[in-house]
């Protein structure tokens, strides 16, 4: 049976130049490389610009930045943190209200290099094989998450947070600074690249679901304003961190939905923008209504509906 | 019932289902967890806490593992602890032998924690609490051998309140004294700068965490000596006021010179025969 062009692993037949087809994917990785060397300044040039890290950090002095979740763990196993701190989740809670939360994950979290890596393999090997998982799971551990330092007095995700750790252990040792913590990374690695595709990042991780969250509100978008130009060649869908997000954007005209992806589980990674040969998508701004309209072009249509009435 | 009743029926019970069983594998997850971290979450007696930690239970939960403390300590001898080791993963600590507290008048890891886990209310390192160190073998340390170190005297942060030298009689030679060091629990921060010094190839003073090796005197124990000062005076029926039976001309001074003989009040005669014939008291 001819594979459908979905199933194809990329001949690379696009007509865009490499550098259109990666502007996002290299802007990411300057993001999230350049977040790691910034941290690793001062241990091995004795540069002090950021200190701390992904935790919490302190930028020359003056701008404290702390993770909600982390913080929020702190206080929930009933503890007051210093002003330094609440500071430092509000400025983070506000940036990623603003830009959308999952743009951690994104373009700052060094965890996507590893499982955007097992993304990688997985097409070029042409893995189709992986188990299902619901996600909804990742609330549940979110939930679990809180739940335990309030139950327990302790913050018991960060013994297993790979997240924190991958990012702690290379900042504060380098690479053998990480130890055994090497094994629950490849152990992410191997579990999104042979068991669950994108299983940890969508399916279970608790501070990209925090993330996603905070960023319910977040006037930046994905869009596809040219939506009728899509020929289905299904770059996007097999490209993306979250193809579900897709789906309502690209192909809901018909139910009514407009082109703007309004999941909270989009990364805003840019990744479909730049594969598509067709450019059916963009970044858009502003509010968005429940069906996936930006709310001015809800008003223009109104007005212009309300003319043709009249 | 109608077939779309049941087929109303059937999606309720899978989503029951479905939920029912992501509930019990969430919940087992959380059990596991739990069950880790309360294996996970014990700090051995080496390894000692940055200053005005709270207490461990209480830390474990306040700290987030940024490492803030670690990078503003000016001396580098905090470490973040690494998944594996018997620390608690991700949280500050350090190792009295390698590098002690420097003790920072500004201490500068407290100001750097963002989370209160170091305790911003402690603002005099000298109340830190750090551990307690103690001189943990007698028969290894060269001062009880009579031979002069004080090396744990002298590099006490806190010297001569923390740890304090006490002479003893050298009973080897017979006219020398030992300089003992003797830790004071009440002045000692537990900053291991003591551990680190010591000369020996193991140190025979340590620095552990203050609950292992701190002794504390019965609540009913009253100390009659120091209720007597505070009260400025005794506080039961007054103490006779004591006397010597002396022979005349003699006084005794307690606490000073000891025996006084008042010469001028006892005339002797030349001859030791009119001592011996006088009779009665001297």
């Amino acid at each position: 049976m001819p594979l459908h062009a979905s199933q194809q692993v990329r001949p690379s037949a696009s007509t865009k130049p490499w550098l259109a087809r990666h502007r996002w994917l290299l802007l990411r990785r300057t993001s999230q490389l350049g977040t790691l060397a910034l941290f690793m300044l001062p241990p091995l040039f004795g540069v002090w610009i950021v200190t701390g890290n992904l935790s919490s950090s302190m930028t020359l002095d003056v701008l404290p930045l702390t993770d909600p979740l982390l913080l929020a763990q702190s206080m929930l196993s009933g503890n007051w943190p210093a002003t330094t701190g609440l500071i430092g989740a509000a400025l983070v809670l506000a940036f990623y209200a603003v830009v959308g939360g999952r743009v951690f994950c994104s373009f700052v979290c060094p965890v996507n290099l590893i499982t955007d890596f097992a993304a990688w393999v997985r097409r070029r090997l042409g893995i189709k094989a992986g188990g299902r998982l619901s996600r909804n799971l990742r609330w549940w551990l979110l939930a679990l998450v809180m739940l335990l330092p309030a139950l327990t007095g302790a913050m018991v995700w960060e013994y297993l947070n790979p997240v924190s750790m991958l990012h702690r252990g290379l900042i504060f040792g380098g690479v053998w600074g990480l130890g055994w913590a090497w094994l629950l990374i490849g152990a992410v690695f191997l579990y999104d690249l042979l068991i669950v595709p994108r299983g940890w990042c969508g399916h279970l991780c608790p501070m990209g679901t925090c993330y996603a969250l905070i960023g319910t509100k977040a006037p930046v978008h994905v869009a596809a304003p040219a939506r009728e130009r899509c020929d289905d060649c299904m770059d996007c869908f097999n490209v993306c961190p979250e193809p579900q997000v897709i789906k309502p954007a690209l192909r809901g005209a018909h139910a009514g939905h407009g082109p703007v992806i309004d999941s909270i589980d989009c990364t805003k990674c840019g990744r479909c923008i730049e594969v598509c040969d067709r450019d059916v998508f963009g970044f858009t701004l502003g509010r968005v209504d429940a069906n996936g309209v930006l709310a001015r072009d809800a008003r223009t249509a109104a007005v212009a509906n309300a003319k043709r009435a009249a | 019932m109608s077939s779309l009743g049941r087929k109303h029926d059937r999606s309720r019970r899978d989503f029951i289902t479905g939920v029912a069983k992501t509930a019990a594998g969430v919940g087992l997850i959380g059990l596991g967890l739990g069950l880790y971290s309360q294996r996970a979450a014990s700090l051995p007696a080496w390894a000692l806490r940055p200053p005005g930690a709270l207490p461990e239970d209480d830390f474990d939960g306040a700290c987030i593992r940024c490492g803030l403390c670690v990078r503003d300590c000016p001396f580098d001898m905090l470490h973040l602890a690494r998944f594996g080791q018997d620390i608690p993963t991700g949280t500050p600590y350090f190792i009295a032998r390698d590098a002690g507290c420097e003790m920072c008048e500004d201490i500068p890891c407290i100001k750097a924690c963002p989370t209160n886990a170091l305790d911003h209310g402690l603002t005099d390192i000298n109340d830190a609490d750090m551990g307690l160190a103690i001189v943990s073998d007698q028969d290894a340390c060269i001062a009880f051998q009579g031979l002069r170190c004080e090396v744990c005297f002298n590099i006490c942060p806190i010297r001569g309140e923390a740890i304090t030298l006490e002479y003893r009689h050298n009973e080897r030679s017979g006219k020398h004294a030992l300089f003992i060091p003797v830790v004071h629990a009440n002045h000692c921060t537990g900053c291991g700068k003591c551990e680190e010094a010591c000369i020996l190839e193991e140190a025979a003073i340590k620095v552990l965490p203050r609950h292992l090796i701190q002794g504390k005197l019965g609540e009913h124990y009253r100390l009659g000596w120091e209720q007597q000062h505070e009260a400025g005076g005794a506080l039961v029926t007054p103490d006779a006021q004591h006397r010597y039976n002396l022979p005349e001309g003699m006084r005794y001074d307690h606490g000073g010179e000891g025996l006084i003989e008042d010469k001028a009040e006892v005339p002797f005669s030349d001859n030791p025969l009119d001592t011996l014939n006088r009779g009665g008291a001297l």
